[in-house]
């Protein structure tokens, strides 16, 4: 397929070679729309967010108040610190023109005049180079007053993290901006009627920003004819793991997950078997290696297949994984980014990582295979945020799906004491 | 305190915001990227400086993993030992960035020279095993481009 979100121009991240190629011209035609036509274009193209949670674009902008009496804002989400995905990274270094074209249009259909980047901490090397960008994009009128003569103004900044997975949840986001603890706020009210500073708040992804400018250039009827018809457009597949080609790839939805593996990411070493495969970031759920036949890379299917997209960061592990143990990292990294407001949470991902510690070391005990999916069960759905459910779903999927790795775990009872 | 220098730049980041206080993790990475971490006496002023509480500040250091509220070596190394990097044998690295810098996850070499912390997932999983010296990424390591790297640090 022809790559729209990460061709293979050289310098495309410089803003002569963007224009060069077209950049700028999408803006260009959504400033001679009316906003409300923008909104039903990217509502038509099926866009749905590449955040994780798959809530369709268009919608989520129609929630903005119309009329500007008062600010509204937008954050674009490339927090990315989910385990696995790696993706808003390759736009931040290779295509961030598109993103901020994007951003300018999404502003432009809201009537949004202030714009936060929110990137994580540790990429402070490629905020540089965003910022580097939004230099260009504003030395050329991009960015700023009265954009391409058309009256409409809006800025964009950067805002970096300081390494905390939960500022990927949008409240947390949107607090962190504020110059606060990264706390998730309690919903509703919802961003778009009281966000930033109070204020009608639109979060998108760093990806979904991207898809805009296509969208835009190309039209909402090709857009929605690209990959699976509910879920459309290219989307970026982070693959890491046990294979032997691992990076991102550019594909349209709908790509079967074995093909993602053995052709764009080479295979399994040593021609080994797969074991299982987290499809979209550690909080989705395991599939095993066997049943990953007709499971594709879109919202239905992978639905279907008992997981679900996440951030498309597919994690592939070989016959020789040690699935308890992949499984205790996983509740380790839940437990350290839990922020600690929501008791279900905060215990119960320490319960969790301590009974798989247990798992692990081979002391568990037989009613530990229970209790963990028990205390999983108790954290979904009691939290403010989805980093509870974020932190259940493995442990519920990892016990369910690779019960007997978890049974061969528990300790040989202790001998019997008398009179204990 | 911040330089001038700095000072400026601190200035032209709470024009970002309505509220000032939204500069203050801006304001807290130009006070770490000045001083190397980030001292009880900084709080303090850039609690002035933003406008808040030192414990507001406090809350906010203490509450993000990057921000160091103690003095670290000369060079951080930060190793990823989350799913992905495990896959690939952070083990091994980890263990390798122990060895040579003499100090293990979370200490100080006595020389001074590293600090080793191991990490979570720093978003490099399709070049994993990775670690971070400061904020530069060394991706696709094995023990032996570790061991390599880390003798050219000084």
């Amino acid at each position: 397929m022809e790559k729209h979100i990460l061709p293979d121009i050289p310098d495309l991240h410089t803003i002569d070679v963007y224009e060069r190629h077209g950049g700028y011209a999408a803006l260009r035609t959504a400033l001679q729309m009316k906003p409300d036509e923008v909104i039903d274009v990217v509502k038509r193209s099926g866009l749905r967010g590449r955040g994780g949670a798959c809530f369709p674009t268009g919608l989520k902008w129609s929630f903005m108040p119309k009329g500007n009496d008062r600010p509204k804002y937008l954050a674009v989400n490339g927090d990315e610190s989910e385990p696995g995905t790696f993706k808003d990274r390759q736009i931040f270094e290779f295509n961030p023109h598109l993103m901020i074209e994007g951003i300018l249009i999404g502003c432009y259909a809201m009537g949004i005049t202030a714009a936060y980047i929110y990137i994580r901490g540790e990429y402070r090397h490629w905020i540089r180079m965003v910022d580097a960008a939004l230099d260009q994009a504003a030395s050329k009128g991009y960015i700023g007053d009265n954009i391409l003569g058309s009256g409409f103004s809006t800025r964009i900044y950067t805002h970096s993290g300081a390494g905390a997975y939960i500022c990927g949840e949008e409240s947390a986001l949107m607090n962190s901006i504020e110059g606060e603890r990264g706390y998730p706020r309690v919903k509703p009210p919802f961003p778009a009627q009281k966000g930033l500073w109070g204020q009608p708040t639109t979060i998108n992804n760093v990806e979904t920003m991207s898809n805009i400018p296509l969208i835009i250039s190309k039209g909402a009827e090709w857009y929605a004819a690209i990959g699976a018809p509910k879920h459309p457009g290219p989307i970026l597949v982070g693959i890491s793991g046990h294979v032997n080609r691992p990076g991102v790839f550019e594909v349209p939805t709908g790509v079967p997950l074995l093909t993602l593996i053995n052709e764009y990411a080479g295979g399994v070493p040593n021609g080994k078997r797969i074991k299982a495969v987290i499809p979209g970031g550690s909080s989705t759920m395991v599939l095993r290696g066997e049943n990953l036949e007709g499971v594709c890379m879109d919202a239905d299917s992978l639905k279907a297949a008992g997981s679900s997209v996440g951030t498309a960061g597919l994690i592939v592990m070989d016959e020789d994984t040690d699935i308890v143990r992949v499984l205790a990292r996983i509740a380790h990294f839940y437990h350290h980014e839990s922020c600690g407001q929501c008791t279900p949470c905060r215990e119960g991902t320490g319960w969790l990582e301590k009974m798989l510690h247990r798992f692990e070391h081979g002391d568990a005990r037989p009613e530990d295979v229970e209790m963990l999916v028990e205390v999983a069960n108790q954290i979904e759905g009691n939290t403010i945020c989805a980093l509870g459910d974020a932190a259940a779903w493995p442990v519920q999927s990892f016990v369910k799906r690779f019960r007997d790795e978890f049974e061969k775990r528990v300790a040989a009872p202790a001998p019997h004491h008398a009179g204990v | 305190m911040l330089t001038q220098e700095n000072l400026k730049k601190a200035e032209a980041l709470f024009a970002r915001y309505p509220e000032k206080k939204a500069a203050l993790l801006p304001v807290l990475w130009l006070a770490q990227e000045q001083e190397g971490w980030i001292s009880q006496e900084m709080m303090r002023y850039v609690a002035d400086l933003v406008g808040v509480d030192h414990a507001h500040v406090l809350g906010v250091v203490t509450f993000y993993t990057m921000f160091n509220d103690t003095k670290l070596g000369r060079h951080h190394i930060e190793v990823c030992t989350n799913v992905s990097c495990m896959l690939r044998g952070s083990d091994r690295i980890l263990e390798t960035v122990e060895r040579v810098c003499g100090a293990k996850a979370g200490q100080t070499s006595a020389d001074g020279r590293f600090t080793v912390s191991e990490v979570e997932c720093m978003g490099a999983c399709g070049g994993a095993p990775m670690l971070a010296v400061g904020e530069r990424y060394h991706e696709h390591l094995t023990a032996e481009k570790t061991e390599q790297l880390l003798s050219s640090l000084r």
